[in-house]
């Protein structure tokens, strides 16, 4: 019973905190550019916006296009349940996996790219293509980390591997430091952040994924962009979840266990939305053919965390 | 076997495995100031990891070692590389014979090679000794490979440099190591770095190029 309330304050709390995550990373981005900027609540009120709006379709568009930013968005939800973000005892812990979530993060990320294509738009085919390339290269990357975590762990359920790393003195491990590099750089390509795509542009020839939601408007546009925005918070998480379980509930006391994993969660959210905006800042986005390499960067560490870990273990 | 609750341990590790990343870096790395600058990281790291071993095992005698990688590796030589390379206005490009892709393969390739044959020899050893081992083996045969997949002659001294990077790091992961091994292998990078200046000056004035290419086309060894 517990369970269920825990996963439905987490649906809540994160459905609130996705677009102030988003504005404060935007708004500290503005900041280190010397711009003023609209202030960390703006995605707020812009969501509203869209969703008081006229939605126009396309005429040649099939019910998939009409249907497709309710499936993301839920999809994307239901990902963000997964991920245990306060506390380890939610009601989905037992039934989902890491390997559940790459998948459940997987279709939603299909489903957009089939509807980038539905309109029969160049610029929606152009995008769609693109991000099933980046995907391509950046699933096979996230599953290393999940296997170097299996290793470890000895499970990919989330919860134990949170709970295993808070009970047991891991120390300083190698393996774990080149999976967290590894997996930033997937989190980066999967939420369309600046060396592989730029969120800030609708008017570049390089970009992915707003390319692929050029034809959408309205509460479809708005639903998607919550869906990113979502997806943001919930990488976030995991890679909290994943590497910095610390403050963690883990149910031993009720009630101030709770309390500190709520604080600690806003404060790893505050961390890595500043991290991310600070990386932005400093990086530039790359060539999209020079994708293929940084992700199979990642890919390689993700080898090498688990081929550490063998010879550390001394197989 | 999961409980290595060990501060000296970890840290060298973490240690060596930064010194084999930014091999893997080398390889990644696309640009001549690039390739240099990641050099001096790595022997940055080198220094930081001497320095460790010899505060871990009570060895000041490795404290020298650590001076060297600083002073020399990771100052004096990235500097007088950035040198010859704005002096003699070359090429800041990189051209690999393989790509990079390919090369990053191959690389994760030699690592697990690395590994399948310092582990059978070294059962009887610790845990660090090791993994210390295969860690140094791995960075010197991507040195290796990084000079046998770049064109660029100065590519192709740095890989050779992060490969003594590596056998310095087998020398400073084993107990007990005399410091004459070392001094030995930092003087015969100090030579191998001069033969390489004049042989570089050679190709410049023959050849107008450091590219190894026109030399080949010179000898008649093949046509591209």
């Amino acid at each position: 019973m517990t369970g269920a309330l825990l996963t439905l304050l987490q649906l809540a709390l994160t459905l609130a905190a996705a677009p102030l995550v988003t504005g404060i990373v935007r708004w500290v981005k503005a900041r280190l550019n010397g711009r003023r900027g609209p202030g960390p609540l703006q995605p707020y009120r812009d969501l509203l916006k869209l969703l008081r709006k006229e939605t126009v379709v396309a005429e040649n568009a099939s019910w998939l296009f009409r249907a497709v930013p309710y499936l993301v968005f839920a999809l994307t939800w239901l990902a963000a349940a997964i991920v245990p973000s306060f506390a380890t005892g939610l009601a989905l812990g037992g039934s989902a996996d890491l390997i559940a979530l790459v998948a459940i993060l997987g279709s939603a990320r299909f489903l957009l790219a089939l509807a980038g294509m539905d309109v029969g738009t160049a610029f929606g085919g152009l995008g769609s293509s693109r991000e099933m390339m980046i995907a391509s290269l950046a699933e096979p990357a996230m599953l290393t980390v999940t296997f170097t975590m299996a290793l470890l762990v000895r499970s990919t359920s989330l919860p134990h591997i949170a709970e295993f790393l808070l009970s047991h003195d891991v120390g300083i491990r190698v393996s774990l430091g080149l999976a967290l590099i590894s997996l930033m750089m997937v989190a980066l390509a999967e939420n369309g952040r600046i060396p592989v795509d730029n969120p800030a542009t609708h008017l570049e020839l390089t970009m992915v994924h707003e390319a692929m939601v050029l034809e959408y408007s309205g509460r479809h546009l708005a639903l998607i962009e919550a869906a990113q925005m979502l997806k943001l918070v919930t990488y976030l998480s995991l890679i909290a979840c994943l590497f910095a379980p610390w403050g963690l509930d883990v149910g031993a006391v009720p009630g101030h266990a709770l309390a500190l994993g709520l604080e600690s969660w806003l404060g790893k959210l505050l961390v890595g939305a500043l991290a991310l905006a600070l990386f932005e800042t400093g990086m530039a986005k790359m060539r999209v053919f020079r994708v293929a390499e940084f992700l199979g960067g990642s890919l390689l560490l993700g080898l090498l965390a688990a081929v550490f870990l063998y010879v550390s273990q001394g197989l | 076997m999961l409980h290595f609750a060990n501060t000296a341990y970890d840290t060298a590790h973490l240690l060596d495995t930064g010194v084999l990343i930014l091999s893997f870096a080398l390889l990644f790395q696309r640009r001549l100031f690039g390739v240099i600058r990641t050099y001096a990281y790595q022997a940055l790291i080198l220094a930081a990891a001497a320095a460790w071993q010899a505060h871990a095992q009570q060895a000041p005698h490795l404290y020298i070692t650590a001076a060297i990688a600083l002073v020399f590796k990771a100052g004096i030589v990235p500097f007088v590389l950035q040198r010859i390379v704005t002096a003699f206005n070359i090429h800041r490009s990189i051209e690999t014979a393989l790509g990079i892709g390919a090369t990053l393969v191959a690389g994760m390739a030699l690592v697990a090679l690395a590994i399948l044959l310092v582990l059978p020899v070294t059962t009887s050893s610790g845990a660090l000794t090791r993994e210390s081992l295969a860690i140094a083996l791995s960075t010197v045969l991507l040195g290796l490979l990084m000079m046998i997949s770049r064109r660029n002659a100065v590519s192709q001294v740095v890989g050779f440099m992060s490969l003594e990077n590596g056998l310095i790091l087998a020398a400073v992961g084993v107990k007990g190591m005399p410091l004459v091994v070392e001094i030995s292998v930092a003087f015969s990078v100090m030579v191998a770095f001069i033969i390489f200046g004049i042989f570089f000056f050679h190709i410049r004035e023959r050849f107008d190029t450091l590219d190894i290419h026109q030399v080949e086309r010179y000898r008649g060894e093949r046509e591209r």
